[in-house]
């Protein structure tokens, strides 16, 4: 048990997870408290005791699923059905099956009998039934070898698309539709089709969990655990990110923005005490009995800073740039007082279109549709981007102001003007630029990065949650 | 101390059961392991999931005392922790005075005034001072900045608080603790390493009617499934502000009221408002709900 649970931290820490080692003492205490055969009561005690933010549970209970798949009552790879299940599945096929040669076993059944019986699983919610015949289905479809060295999402697909789940749910709406006693209503329809589709995703995680079974089974743990690992919403690329990441992210940002909110404003508070607090003054007088001789301030309440975005949105950051507006949406719901422009080649002020529009989603499309931003040819063209903005926008920085850039600094060889930045940089209190490339890349082609780098206070690498936290951090 | 509190993890589940608080298995192991470890539990998640309703529910259960401190920016160790009663501690030294002072007595009175009696027990003190079961909630604690945070830390670890005028103070019994997060920022390392960890997310189906059929008077068990199903499909939505428990069985409540035996999109529209608190949120909503999935 020792070797398992510190093997399982490893395989945490390898993940990404920061465990620190009072956190493993702690799960090595909790579980002597927990009954070994309840296997969920042990994932949640290894879960609290490990796991500190919740966007890494889903890292966590891949490892988990890896380390204790062979541990749990579903684990039944050899014999094929599973003790839990057999019962009820013995007697329910042999109802549904009665007079066609009575078999027995999920293994020798035909693709439409499957699909028969998946069809009535879900109909009726029939977990069991839909545990079997995910098992079922792997065994039949997924063509799965010994050995061989693919990964689970082929064999995923393999099974998926031989049981046509698309199909399935036509099918099961024709079937809710012929069960209601009158028509239904659009209402009433689209509950129903949640309702399947939610049953349908239960079965694909099933079938999923049924292969990575098997594949460790196969290949044994440490094997499984390496290739299922992916990285931790934190060190997602912007530039790469799936739709679903992408959503992570953009939760993540919120909390990022107040940190960030935060500390600009911090940095004020420190230098001046505010007017004379008598309740702490007199509470100090104690210690001298009763002589104020030390007075109390209070804290000055803190400034709203000032912050100036200014962000690309060309094709060459497009991804970024998804994200670049996202963070200028958070931001502006933090600062009092934000302006953001964007630009390709040409410059607009976008400000009124994210104070204006609750929703994100509509800000974006509006800010993709409206503002104008090119100005020949809709290819980034920092130089004369922010020409436009010192000659229109270049009065109004003051030292309050934080301005930030968003972008790739790729100029397609176009004059510079970094005086630009040169002058901002005198005027404002400080100028920061986020740059979504790898370092490696800075500089290298087109990027004229380190002309610009020279005059700010600072570029930061920003292609992850990870670094734009690292950045907020970075300003306090 | 404690050991007998809960045989096992059924019990847990049970007696929650009985105040009316349904348990998934995350939260039942969570709080089980809570009390066995005698560590805090850091409670995470969306608003209105039951994060303060736990701790409330856990006191409730084991028929202890909920001593509960609200965090805000701002909170000082004069509000959470203790104070002097310094008004106490002049009137003191006045007293004195007007008799006759002498400099012999000074060392007396600084004993005289630095002690229980002028002392003003503020929540973190009162639940490790306590005689009876304290359950301790400490509600929001992302309010507070990272550095007011250390404060708590010592409670937190060693169940202790140390004046410098009195020495340690040691528990007298360990209270269960609750930490609730709406995480709007990342708590410090040093806070969630001492803390068993507990997310609270919207409830699943079934739970989610089980809890509207606990907690609504008169509901039936069709309408309570089709309002979970409701609520469900607008988490699906992309939405300011997603629905919560809370709002969900507000708008149970409200549809009793009203009467409703089973709801059609028009009496869905019409009280959208009671699920869903931003303008944009409920015309965007309706419309999704008019046009069929």
């Amino acid at each position: 048990m020792l070797d398992l649970m510190s093997g399982f931290v490893v395989e945490l820490r390898n993940a990404g997870l920061p465990v620190s080692l009072t956190e493993n003492l702690d799960a090595m205490e909790a579980v002597k408290h927990i009954p070994i055969e309840d296997r969920d009561a042990f994932k949640y005690a290894l879960a609290a005791t490990l796991v500190k933010n919740e966007q890494h549970w889903k890292a966590f209970e891949t490892v988990f699923e890896v380390y204790f798949s062979l541990r749990g009552p579903e684990y039944n790879v050899v014999d094929e059905d599973g003790e839990i299940d057999e019962d009820s599945l013995e007697e329910w096929m042999s109802q549904q099956m009665r007079g066609m040669g009575g078999q027995g076993s999920a293994e020798d059944m035909s693709p439409e009998e499957i699909a028969e019986m998946l069809f009535r699983a879900l109909m009726n919610a029939d977990e069991a039934m839909m545990a079997a015949m995910a098992r079922a289905a792997v065994t039949q479809f997924a063509g799965m070898e010994p050995g061989r060295p693919v990964g689970g999402t082929y064999y995923l697909y393999r099974t998926l698309r031989n049981l046509d789940l698309d199909g399935m749910m036509d099918r099961l709406m024709e079937e809710a539709q012929e069960r209601s006693d009158n028509d239904m209503t659009p209402l009433q329809e689209r509950l129903e089709r949640e309702e399947f589709e939610n049953r349908i995703e239960d079965l694909k995680r099933e079938i999923e969990a049924e292969i990575r079974r098997r594949l460790v089974a196969d290949r044994g743990v440490e094997a499984m655990a390496k290739t299922l690992r992916k990285p931790l919403p934190e060190d997602v690329d912007f530039m790469h990110a799936s739709r679903e990441e992408m959503a992570n992210i953009r939760k993540a940002i919120q909390p990022l923005t107040r940190k960030l909110a935060a500390r600009l404003a911090r940095k004020r508070k420190h230098k001046r005490k505010g007017p004379l607090d008598f309740r702490a003054t007199v509470r100090q007088s104690l210690s001298y009995g009763g002589v104020p001789a030390e007075p109390r301030f209070r804290n000055p309440r803190p400034n709203k800073p000032e912050l100036i975005v200014v962000a690309d949105i060309s094709g060459s950051v497009a991804a970024f740039a998804r994200f670049t507006l996202h963070l200028v949406y958070a931001l502006q719901n933090q600062f009092s007082k934000v302006r953001s422009f964007v630009f390709i080649d040409g410059l607009d002020e976008v400000t009124h279109m994210f104070q204006n529009e609750e929703d994100i989603t509509n800000a974006v499309h509006r800010v993709n549709t409206e503002a104008d931003v090119v100005w020949v040819d809709g290819h980034s063209d920092y130089g004369h981007a922010f020409g436009v903005f010192w000659e229109n926008f270049g009065s109004e920085i003051n030292s309050k102001s934080t301005v930030m850039f968003l972008g790739d600094a790729r100029n397609n060889y176009h004059a510079t003007n970094a005086w630009v930045i040169k002058e901002t940089a005198k005027k404002a209190r400080s100028v920061f630029w986020l740059n979504p490339e790898p370092k490696s890349y800075w500089d290298t082609g087109d990027s004229v990065i380190t002309e610009y780098a020279t005059h700010t206070d600072g570029v930061f690498e920003c292609r992850n949650l990870r670094q734009l936290e690292g950045f907020v951090d970075h300003l306090a | 101390m404690g050991d007998t509190m809960f045989g096992d993890l059924a019990s847990v589940r049970d007696g929650l059961k009985d105040v009316d608080y349904l348990a998934d298995d995350g939260i039942a192991s969570v709080v089980f392991l809570a009390e066995k470890l005698g560590k805090p539990v850091l409670v995470e998640g969306p608003a209105g999931t039951g994060k303060t309703e736990l701790a409330k529910s856990v006191a409730a259960m084991t028929d202890a005392r909920l001593i509960r401190l609200q965090c805000y920016e701002g909170l000082d160790e004069a509000k959470a922790l203790y104070e002097w009663n310094y008004k106490k501690q002049l009137l003191r030294i006045q007293a004195d005075r007007g008799s006759e002072a002498s400099s012999e007595d000074w060392t007396e009175l600084q004993d005289d005034i630095f002690n229980d009696e002028f002392l003003l027990t503020r929540p973190l003190l009162e639940a490790i001072s306590a005689e009876e079961k304290i359950v301790l909630l400490i509600d929001e604690v992302d309010r507070v900045e990272v550095e007011t945070e250390a404060l708590l830390l010592e409670i937190l670890s060693d169940y202790q608080v140390s004046i410098p005028e009195l020495g340690t103070i040691e528990a007298k019994q360990i209270p269960i603790v609750f930490l609730t997060s709406n995480n709007t920022r990342e708590l410090s390392e040093a806070l969630k390493r001492r803390c068993l960890f507990l997310h609270i997310d919207y409830p699943q189906l079934e739970r989610e009617k089980e809890i509207v059929l606990t907690k609504v008077d008169g509901i039936s068990d069709n309408l309570a499934e089709q309002v979970a199903r409701i609520v469900r499909s607008i988490r699906q939505i992309e939405l300011k502000k997603s629905p919560s428990v809370s709002e969900t069985l507000d708008w149970a409540r409200t549809l009793v009221l009203l009467g409703v035996e089973s709801i059609d999109v028009e009496q869905a529209k019409e009280s959208l408002h009671i699920l869903l608190k931003y303008q944009s949120d409920i015309e965007k909503a309706a419309k999704e709900l008019t046009v069929e999935g």
